[in-house]
């Protein structure tokens, strides 16, 4: 069984009670169908769970695959640095079917971000160690697509419908 | 499920076409290690799937001078199409004729089925495997395994 091998720590982006008894960890890419899917179903599994999980979202852009999820990853590690990655991923989610520099600068605006200075962290990629970093990290972990799960440190190797998710979850709640 | 080839084995030698008239053998990669990575069929129908998934992350691979080559029982002209399809930038090999006959001497071979196992296998530069592993069919195995074994090699 493939276990998380780079801890949770201070420079991840995290939702909720630091001290919850359960860790959720993803692996996504904003251009993935399948990610976008889990978006609002993790969204649902967060207010199920509420204090007891915090949720952990780490890049994993597959992008030989997906042109645009590199650029999107680093988009939301720039709007991060200004306080606003969750803000920015869920508008990059909510508007996969336009992912795009126009979309990007779009949402910065939308966002009260300086869309300037977006296009430069893009042009420069300014971000992508940090996107790359979260993969590689990824990789070791026995990341094997996307979105890749992890509760409590351990892959989860079943389907993400809710049901199936919340299940798995509460079993690692019991077992506590 | 039949039992892989364990550590230790000398990995057995063999000749497979990589395009439609081009065949790659084993020992030509002698002096770098090899990863073998049988797979059940192209064209599983989700993003990011096991050959996609080890597609993004060659350069990890590359640090260790890694040569990765994926194996099925597709033939050349749909290994063609699907590395093409997926911007594959390593080699598929068809154990097409006579069907499966290499995974089977890797112990990899499902015969009720008719398709390779989801086995991994990595050789060292003389041709040793140092690490072997079959994942359940459903499950992409990711490339941790694969990585740590890479790390152990001596350098």
């Amino acid at each position: 069984m493939s276990t998380l091998k780079i801890p949770v720590g201070s420079t991840d982006h995290i939702q909720g009670d630091q001290n919850a008894a359960l860790t959720l960890v993803e692996y996504g890419d904003y251009e993935c169908p399948h990610c976008e899917h889990a978006y609002l179903i993790v969204k649902r599994v967060q207010k199920h769970f509420g204090k007891r999980l915090r949720f952990v979202f780490r890049n994993f852009p597959l992008g030989e695959m997906h042109p645009h999820a590199e650029f999107a990853a680093e988009t939301a590690e720039f709007a991060g640095t200004h306080g606003k990655f969750w803000e920015m991923h869920d508008l990059l989610y909510e508007s996969q079917n336009r992912l795009g520099g126009e979309l990007f600068q779009e949402l910065a605006k939308r966002l009260k971000l300086a869309s300037a200075d977006l296009l430069t962290a893009l042009e420069t990629r300014e971000f992508l160690d940090r996107v790359r970093a979260d993969f590689a990290g990824g990789v070791r972990s026995g990341v094997n697509g996307t979105p890749t799960f992890f509760i409590n440190g351990q892959r989860h190797d079943a389907p993400f419908e809710y049901a199936d998710l919340v299940a798995a979850i509460e079993a690692v709640l019991q077992s506590k | 499920m039949t039992a892989l080839l364990p550590p230790g084995t000398s990995a057995p030698e063999f000749t497979l076409l990589v395009t439609p008239d081009q065949s790659l053998s084993l020992s030509e990669l002698r002096g770098q290690p090899v990863i073998l990575a049988f797979y059940p069929a192209d064209w599983s129908p989700v993003c990011g799937d096991q050959m996609a998934l080890y597609n993004e992350i060659l350069c990890e691979f590359q640090k260790f001078k890694a040569q990765l080559l994926g194996i099925s029982v597709d033939g050349v002209w749909c290994h063609e199409a699907f590395a093409k399809d997926r911007h594959l930038h390593f080699p598929l090999l068809a154990d097409f004729e006579p069907k499966g006959a290499v995974a089977q001497k890797y112990g990899a071979y499902r015969k009720i089925e008719g398709f390779c196992e989801r086995a991994l296998f990595v050789l060292d530069k003389n041709g040793i495997i140092v690490w072997s592993y079959c994942s359940p069919v459903a499950v992409n195995p990711g490339a941790d395994g694969i990585l740590e074994a890479l790390e152990s090699l001596p350098k």
